[in-house]
């Protein structure tokens, strides 16, 4: 018998290949980003086996190149992550997640007394890792929150 | 060179350095011994109490009149165009600063401050926002501990009270990690200083420690600084037998040192018995009337180039 080695998501032509996110994390991606309700092809996987991670997510989205500070709202929550954008089936680019200093108009101040609320200005939050958690400090009202908090996780 | 002060916003007590706060402080101490009426000669300033704050607004209003500038502005946010017709803050405040030279606001909102300063043509000085900061209270309580202690560097602190939603002991403590301070708390568990400030205290390398009564904390400490406990934080009970240990009286200070002075941001209900104003450890009223000095000193230094 011939063993075939098959790819565990079938490969795409263009777009970005979210890799190495840790099982659980890629609902929590997808939401963020809003890619569900919108008509991009993705192709998920959940609990994948992986050799770093044991067990691993994936996300693949046709014709949608991710840039770099896309890429740098995803570190938040899959810091170990890795961002490949393809093109003609090859590797264009490919970054490294790492936690982004600060966030901008991605997500809503938790503080619902936050002045950002009802005035024409982004969110905008510092970001620092304190004993092994990330937090969110509001450029406005000051106050820190745990990433999951913001991300109304 | 002009002040490094000059033109600046104050929005938080975090935006300042140990050098600023230092020549704020020392403006301040000029302007109780030499006043000068006319620092602010020709200027007008705003002054925009979006919710009532009394002390704090006439402190700001005297200030203004006694280095000879004139105010405008409103004592309650309730019959402003935001109010009344919905217009936003970021709008008000780019109108207003551009009639005048300053901006103090107060405003029941978090945050509100900052936004100001992002489209105001002319500084923000923030006057309270929500529960977040109170820089101007901060500055006037850094004088108070310089005018009583001679200095501001290596003094042992002890805060007591409700350390958890006071903005103004959270304010004070930031600013004191920049003068090497020792702190002490003394809270109940429920009101007990929040960790990230803690955290923050334990990054400057600030050392700090609990104190389980008053005793503990007199004979030791250079300032106390009090706040209340406030009774609707508690079932009656709860308050009845939590309050009486967070009163401090004539007598917990028998022990303490010749220096020490007890600071309040007023106003006190209870907590601090009248038998301590009659001690000289008291200096609450002075560091009440510092807030004009404070505030002179703050003025003063954002629209001269030079002082």
């Amino acid at each position: 018998m011939v063993e075939k080695k098959k790819l565990q998501v079938e490969a795409i032509g263009t777009g970005t290949v979210i890799d190495h996110i840790p099982a659980g994390q890629g609902v929590k991606i997808l939401s963020q980003l809003q890619l569900l309700g919108t008509d991009l092809r993705i192709t998920v996987g959940f609990n994948l086996p992986s050799k770093e991670l044991g067990l691993k997510d994936i996300i693949k989205v046709e014709n949608r190149l991710f840039n770099e500070t896309e890429a740098s709202e995803l570190g938040l929550f899959a810091p170990q992550a890795t961002i490949n954008v393809i093109e003609n089936y090859a590797v264009r680019a490919k970054f490294k997640m790492s936690v982004p200093e600060k966030l901008e108009g991605v997500f809503e101040c938790p503080n619902s007394n936050c002045i950002t609320h009802n005035e024409p200005v982004q969110s905008s939050f510092a970001i620092k890792e304190r004993n092994n958690d990330i937090q969110l400090k509001c450029r406005y009202c000051e106050k820190s929150f745990s990433k999951d908090i913001v991300a109304g996780l | 060179m002009s002040n490094p002060l000059y033109q600046k916003h104050i929005v938080s007590i975090t935006d300042l350095t140990r050098d600023e706060l230092e020549l704020i402080v020392s403006t301040a101490a000029t302007l109780k011994q030499v006043p000068n009426p006319d620092l602010l000669a020709g200027k007008v300033i705003a002054s925009c109490f979006f919710e009532a704050s009394t002390r704090t607004r006439l402190s700001f209003e005297t200030a203004v009149q006694r280095l000879g500038g004139t105010i405008i502005g409103f004592a309650d946010g309730g019959n402003t165009s935001l109010a009344k017709k919905g217009e936003t803050l970021a709008d008000s405040i780019q109108v207003i600063s551009s009639y005048t030279d300053a901006v103090v606001m107060r405003h029941p909102q978090e945050g509100a401050a900052r936004l100001a300063s992002e489209f105001s043509s002319s500084p923000i000085i923030n006057g309270g926002d929500g529960s977040n900061q109170h820089p101007t209270q901060t500055l006037l309580d850094l004088f108070s501990i310089y005018e009583s202690q001679g200095t501001l560097d290596g003094l042992k602190v002890a805060f007591c009270g409700d350390l958890k939603y006071g903005r103004t002991v959270h304010s004070l403590a930031q600013a004191l990690c920049h003068f090497g301070a020792e702190f002490t708390f003394l809270a109940p568990d429920e009101l007990y200083m929040p960790d990230y400030l803690l955290q923050d205290f334990a990054d400057a390398g600030i050392s700090f420690k609990r104190a389980e009564d008053f005793h503990e904390v007199a004979h030791e400490a250079d300032i106390i600084y009090m706040t209340r406990v406030q009774k609707e934080r508690f079932d009656e009970t709860e308050y009845k037998h939590l309050a009486s240990r967070y009163i401090l009286t004539a007598e917990h200070l028998k022990e303490a040192k010749p220096n020490m002075r007890v600071l309040h941001p007023l106003p006190r209900i209870d907590e601090i018995t009248v038998d301590v104003d009659r001690t000289p450890h008291a200096y609450y009223f002075e560091q009440a009337e510092n807030g004009v000095y404070a505030r002179e000193a703050l003025l003063a230094l954002l629209l001269n180039e030079n002082i």
